[in-house]
């Protein structure tokens, strides 16, 4: 993992994270958030009920370089797939990272619906921050 | 104990007792040892698994499959739409239909969920929170227009709208009102349906949200008082509804904290009811409760060692004398439970039940030096949680659950707990087998998972257009108006205005909005 140096990098990631949709189960999302955070990065939090307007708003108000969305009740592959269109429609060039309950059967329509990386349960703190920098990384 | 069936023998045959030790025994004040006598001597826990997925037609047919199994309740989970009140054909519902639970969107599916069931022979369990008042209507009116009378019904209504904004975040109105709701429920089923439990005051979803068990305990006890304030508040005597008040834990990895867990609520509540509350009726001060199995404990990795996980989870549950179980199925974390999964997890309830003798006397565990210190020390410290609270509230349980939730108190307590521990576990100082230690052996090959299709989401929506064209508009709007009608007035019962509007087949998400013009809408502070 970075060092805590990253808090002096001229441009940390900026991530957005969110729950797309109505689940509210939010413990993962906000122990990413924090690991995230720890890990250097800026976190914008939006919490729940977003829509993809509300998150396209934030990341275009706050710069963001990742998207992050978080599911556990098996909407991934319709909800993930709109968030990365929406994006795209926007003009948006940020990568959209899939945390929750996602079958690996699901793994390769994600990755061809554009969905940049998936985090699933037991992800260390080591994998997520890699995970959402690797996705960063992909911006052109 | 001679003339004694094989039942109460161990395996070598050895007779054994309905209780050791001294007093106060089980079934005797504060209840530490349980609520009854000879707990499962007479009667066994109820082993009720939770399920619901894709329309209400494949949930029925769920339904069967388990009472034919052996089960004997029945407990529903609904989809997020329904969940939350909108109907499955609102832009909320794409995607989420069927999915994590059974698609409700009018009486008529109601109908459909319980087709070829005896109302009036099952008890019933309905996870639903929001819009729970509207849900109980469905079944009452799904009960008499099939010929059972409402006052036969058994069941429990979740209906505990606190641990929303705490925990699961299922919530609609703001608070205050929603309690409003919750009260109504508890007048309405205290009056004509006396089988039945109004509130089913969780723990679990607080613990599933990354609580420690004090936090879960301390938490659920003080919203269950709340309850009791604003029951009386409203009206109503506490030794008529409180007789009727279920509880409902999660049981954890950790046995023995699990078990001074259950055992300190019992005495908490006992205590807290007769002294601060004023209750006399004994019923009115045995906690009986509901247990599910950590679902959070659960791994992606390896998943049949979670079958190990959680066998141990429900034994806790039932050393520490739970009325009722429902045990995980090992595939949880991977997707929505399987057949399979299901089964095995319900015969594992078989096992401690007919295979380890644990029931063949009351309370196994009293007297362990180690159990009874950690009854103890849970229950101190719950009662620090609930002496905070109290300061909130200036005297008020009530006032104080209310300011923890508008400050964000309660969820920043339970997010701390998380991440604390997910920082142990990825420092390895703490072992999650098949995560950060043990971790050869995975097959992801091997998996067979429940898929829901789209096409759950397209036959809903179909069936929701049925539904609206068959039904008399004006007869709708006419209910829907009483329904906002009383809802304006605070001390009106909204149940005989919402029983008139699902009779008419109004959608659960048209009495929502209904409801919603009137209460207004909860936004959370986020914070993390």
């Amino acid at each position: 993992m970075n060092d805590p140096g990253d808090l002096t990098d001229p441009t940390p990631v900026r991530v957005v994270l969110a729950k797309l949709g109505l689940d509210g189960h939010d413990r993962g999302l906000k122990v990413v958030a924090r690991m995230l955070r720890d890990g250097g990065m800026e976190v914008v939090y939006l919490g729940l009920r977003q829509t993809t307007d509300t998150i396209i708003d934030a990341v275009e108000q706050e710069d963001a370089d990742v998207v992050g969305i978080s599911m556990l009740n098996a909407g991934h592959l319709t909800l993930g797939p709109r968030m990365v269109e929406a994006l795209a429609d926007a003009g948006l060039d940020v990568p959209v990272v899939i945390g929750g309950i996602v079958p690996d059967e699901d793994r390769p329509a994600m990755a061809a619906a554009g969905v940049a990386g998936v985090l699933g349960p037991g992800a260390s703190a080591d994998e997520v921050v890699a995970c959402v920098r690797a996705a960063a990384d992909t911006r052109g | 104990m001679d003339d004694q069936d094989h039942r109460f023998r161990t395996l070598s045959g050895i007779p054994v007792d309905p209780v050791y030790g001294d007093g106060p025994l089980p079934g005797e004040f504060p209840y530490t040892r349980g609520v009854h006598a000879d707990m499962y001597r007479s009667r066994l826990w109820t082993m009720r698994m939770f399920a619901g997925f894709g329309t209400a037609t494949d949930t029925n047919a769920r339904f069967r499959e388990l009472l034919a199994a052996g089960g004997n309740g029945l407990s529903t989970a609904f989809d997020m739409p329904t969940l939350m009140g909108r109907d499955s054909d609102h832009d909320w519902a794409l995607g989420e239909v069927g999915r994590a639970g059974v698609a409700v969107d009018t009486v008529e599916d109601m109908t459909d969920l319980f087709a070829g069931i005896d109302l009036g022979a099952v008890s019933t369990s309905m996870t639903i929170n929001g819009p729970a008042p509207i849900l109980l209507a469905m079944y009452v009116v799904v009960a008499e227009e099939g010929g059972v009378a409402r006052g036969q019904l058994g069941g429990t209504l979740q209906n505990d709208i606190l641990k929303e904004y705490q925990a699961q975040k299922e919530y609609i109105f703001p608070p205050r009102p929603s309690v409003r709701l919750v009260t109504d429920t508890m007048a309405f089923t205290t009056a004509e349906m006396p089988r039945w439990n109004p509130v089913s005051i969780s723990g679990y979803h607080i613990r599933e949200a990354g609580s420690t068990a004090v936090q879960e305990l301390a938490f659920t006890l003080a919203n269950g008082f709340a309850y009791v304030e604003a029951a009386v508040a409203a009206g109503l005597d506490v030794d008529d509804f409180a007789p009727r008040l279920s509880f409902f834990f999660n049981s954890h990895n950790d046995f023995f904290e699990e078990v001074g867990k259950f055992r300190a609520a019992r005495r908490i509540w006992a205590r807290w009811m007769r002294d601060r509350y004023g209750a006399t009726d004994e019923r009115s001060l045995k906690l009986r409760f509901h247990t599910q199995t950590a679902g959070v404990s659960l791994t992606a990795q390896q998943p049949e060692v979670n079958i190990a996980r959680v066998a141990i989870q429900a034994l806790a549950g039932v050393l520490g004398g739970t009325q009722s179980l429902h045990t995980d199925s090992f595939d949880e974390a991977l997707a929505l439970p399987s057949e399979e999964a299901v089964r095995v997890a319900l015969r594992t309830q078989q096992v401690i039940a007919h295979e380890t003798g644990v029931v063949n006397t009351a309370d196994p565990l009293g007297g362990s030096a180690y159990v009874e210190w950690m009854t103890d020390e849970v229950e101190r410290r719950a009662e620090e949680v609930f002496a905070h609270l109290e300061d909130l509230g200036e005297g008020s349980l009530l006032e104080g659950v209310y300011a923890g939730i508008d400050s964000g108190w309660f969820a920043g307590e339970i997010a701390d707990a998380a991440y604390r521990y997910e920082r142990e576990v990825n420092a390895g100082e703490r072992i999650v087998v098949g995560v950060n230690e043990f971790t050869e052996g995975d097959d992801p090959e091997s998996r067979r998972l429940l898929r829901i299709g789209q096409d759950t989401e397209d036959l809903q929506r179909k069936r929701l257009a049925t539904v609206k064209q068959a039904r008399d508009e004006a007869a709708v709007a006419a209910t829907l108006a009483r329904v906002s009608a009383d809802a304006a007035q605070p001390t009106t019962n909204l149940m005989p205005a919402l029983l008139d509007a699902v009779r008419a087949r109004a959608t659960v998400g048209e009495v929502v909005d209904t409801l919603e013009a009137e209460f207004g809408t909860w936004v959370e502070r986020a914070v993390i």
